[in-house]
């Protein structure tokens, strides 16, 4: 569509969408690890994940503004699904990948009926207990989830049939950023979408939500197949399973990173990813049994300096800069 | 007799031991413009909460146009062309006027559902946003977030709105709350000019603003409808006059 053909407030919705020059830096910058820090292309992969899975938080939080603390019941679901089909004889990574992201959002669209319902408070406890319940699921059905000791037996057949998954994680790396990219790309049209305005409006504003005829929909299907797509990319590439993938402290890491990084911001979740797991890579090195007191002062500082996380901060210093210029 | 565009049939509302709605009986005749007034707490707003099912009534049916809506959730009433404003602003503070405009234009249209093409692409519902911005004299901020935007303006947003939702019945909850005395003509005037297709119903404390654009008045006083009529009737009326002109409210 050339420009030239929109009206001025269809200009004006444009430019919200446009690509910046900055997010073209940073995507180019996703590819510095295979120059730079081969050795640390594993590291990279898990973060890759780990934005991806923050990328789904932030659709359902930071723009629909629906508070999750069991939203790694979805990352595990994946996890399992992508691990059981690999374990069970079908190790094609890409359709594995799909059946799992597509057994996440089936979880997502059940549990939405239940979680469209509640909010605030109860919604927090409603997630939470969900999360829990799963888990303790997944504990005790160890003949088929391996329990305690995780998922064992996974086997990946290499990526379309060339690429190995190796120890030093080059293709780990470059398929998960890549579904990273991909999933990225999805919710960047989404949130441009009348579907993504819809989301804003839900978090400005849930009273005026009915009054303008807005039915209550159930928004975490997306953020479900998304959340599943981060487990089974981690499922993939690390070859095994473990209960953590469905734990807590998933789903309270992924709510730190989120807010570290920015929430309501589509980079906030990955920025936040990068520097929550390059912190806690670092930290856990200089100190390997405190490195979370490291992760807490972290957390309170930017909490305490940057309510709007990392990416609120530099938005802010940027106005900043623009009106002293 | 033409059917009304909204009636009520002998609502009822308790809280407990609080009646805030006594057998309610209200039509509201098509592209008329009805004032309802009384004192603080007489059930105004709570009767506007029970029309646009945002509380339920204990008793009573409510029907816009033909149909009985007294089932039907609040976006469906909203769907069937029964919109409302809010007292206190209720808007979207970080969405842009036209933003927000587009959104209720998307909902009305269907395509609030749909993620595949962004907004742009659906020229003709940013279109007629921009067209509602311009009739409510908001063109020139509409680029803004609504949090920046003047009080008064937000005032017209909140009617901006509810227009996108293209209205049968309008319910306006004192559209000019807060707005100074002079201004608020000037926001009655905009309401005056809307299409004579939209019934509109709405709250006013101020008697100039209310006899000078009501063709009808009701007064409620203590979850009942006192009496119903035309300004010169209303103004006449010795229990009106004791009840409400007369004195019980200040400020």
């Amino acid at each position: 569509m050339t420009s030239s053909a929109l009206t001025e407030p269809q200009r004006y919705l444009e430019a919200q969408i446009r690509w910046r020059p900055v997010e073209i830096a940073f995507w180019l910058a996703t590819l510095l690890p295979f120059v730079l820090a081969p050795n640390y292309l594993v590291l990279a992969s898990q973060i890759a994940i780990t934005a991806l899975f923050a990328l789904s938080l932030d659709l359902i939080l930071g723009y629909a503004g629906i508070v999750s603390l069991g939203h790694a019941a979805y990352f595990g679901f994946g996890s399992y699904t992508a691990g059981l089909i690999a374990k069970w004889g079908w190790g094609e990574p890409v359709t594995g990948l799909l059946m799992a992201a597509a057994a996440a959002g089936v979880l997502g669209y059940v549990s939405s009926f239940i979680i469209a319902r509640f909010r605030h408070l109860a919604l927090i406890m409603i997630t939470l207990g969900f999360g829990l319940l799963l888990a303790e699921a997944a504990n005790s059905a160890s003949w088929l989830t391996g329990g305690a000791d995780g998922l064992q037996g996974v086997r990946m057949w290499k990526l379309f049939d060339v690429f190995a998954f190796d120890l030093y994680g080059t293709t780990a790396y470059s398929y998960s950023l890549a579904v990273l990219f991909l999933a990225f790309l999805v919710a960047r049209r989404l949130i441009g979408s009348p579907f993504g305005l819809a989301l804003r409006g839900i978090r400005e504003n849930a009273v005026r939500m009915p009054a303008i005829g807005a039915p209550a929909r159930a928004h975490i299907r997306i953020a479900a197949v998304m959340a599943g797509l981060a487990g089974a990319l981690l499922a993939q590439t690390t070859e095994t399973v473990s209960l953590e993938t469905l734990s807590f402290a998933r789903s309270a890491d992924v709510l730190v990173i989120l807010i570290l990084g920015g929430a309501g911001r589509l980079y906030g979740g990955l920025v936040g990813a990068i520097i929550y797991m390059v912190a806690r890579d670092q930290f856990s090195g200089i100190n390997p049994q405190y490195w979370y007191f490291w992760i807490g002062t972290l957390l309170i500082l930017v909490v305490l300096f940057l309510p709007n996380g990392v990416l609120g901060g530099m938005a802010r210093l940027m106005r900043f800069a623009r009106s002293r210029a | 007799m033409t059917m009304p565009a909204l009636a009520t049939r002998g609502l009822d509302k308790r809280f407990g031991s609080l009646v805030v709605a006594k057998d309610i009986e209200l039509t509201l005749p098509p592209g008329e413009r009805y004032a309802l007034i009384g004192p603080n707490g007489a059930g105004k707003t709570t009767l506007i909460n029970l029309i646009t099912g945002m509380l339920k009534p204990d008793k009573g049916r409510i029907f816009l146009g033909e149909n009985e809506i007294t089932a039907l959730e609040p976006d469906a009433r909203v769907k069937c062309g029964l919109v409302r404003t809010f007292q206190i602003n209720t808007l979207f503070p970080h969405l842009s006027a036209l933003e927000a405009v587009t959104l209720a234009v998307c909902e009305r249209q269907g395509y609030a559902g749909s993620w595949w093409r962004e907004l742009p692409a659906y020229g003709d519902a940013v279109e007629e946003a921009y067209a509602i911005l311009v009739s409510l004299r908001l063109a020139g901020s509409c680029y803004r977030p609504t949090r920046e935007l003047a009080y008064g303006q937000q005032r017209l947003l909140e009617i901006a709105l509810a227009l996108a939702t293209k209205p049968k019945v309008l319910l306006l909850d004192e559209p000019a709350a807060g707005v100074p005395q002079g201004e608020s003509a000037e926001l009655f005037s905009v309401i005056s000019d809307l299409s004579r297709d939209i019934a509109v119903l709405f709250i006013e404390h101020d008697m100039n603003v209310v006899f000078r654009f009501a063709h009808r008045i009701i007064v409620m006083v203590g979850g009942r409808i006192l009496v119903e009529g035309t300004p010169q009737d209303i103004a006449a009326h010795h229990r009106v006059r004791d009840v409400y002109l007369g004195g019980g409210r200040h400020g």
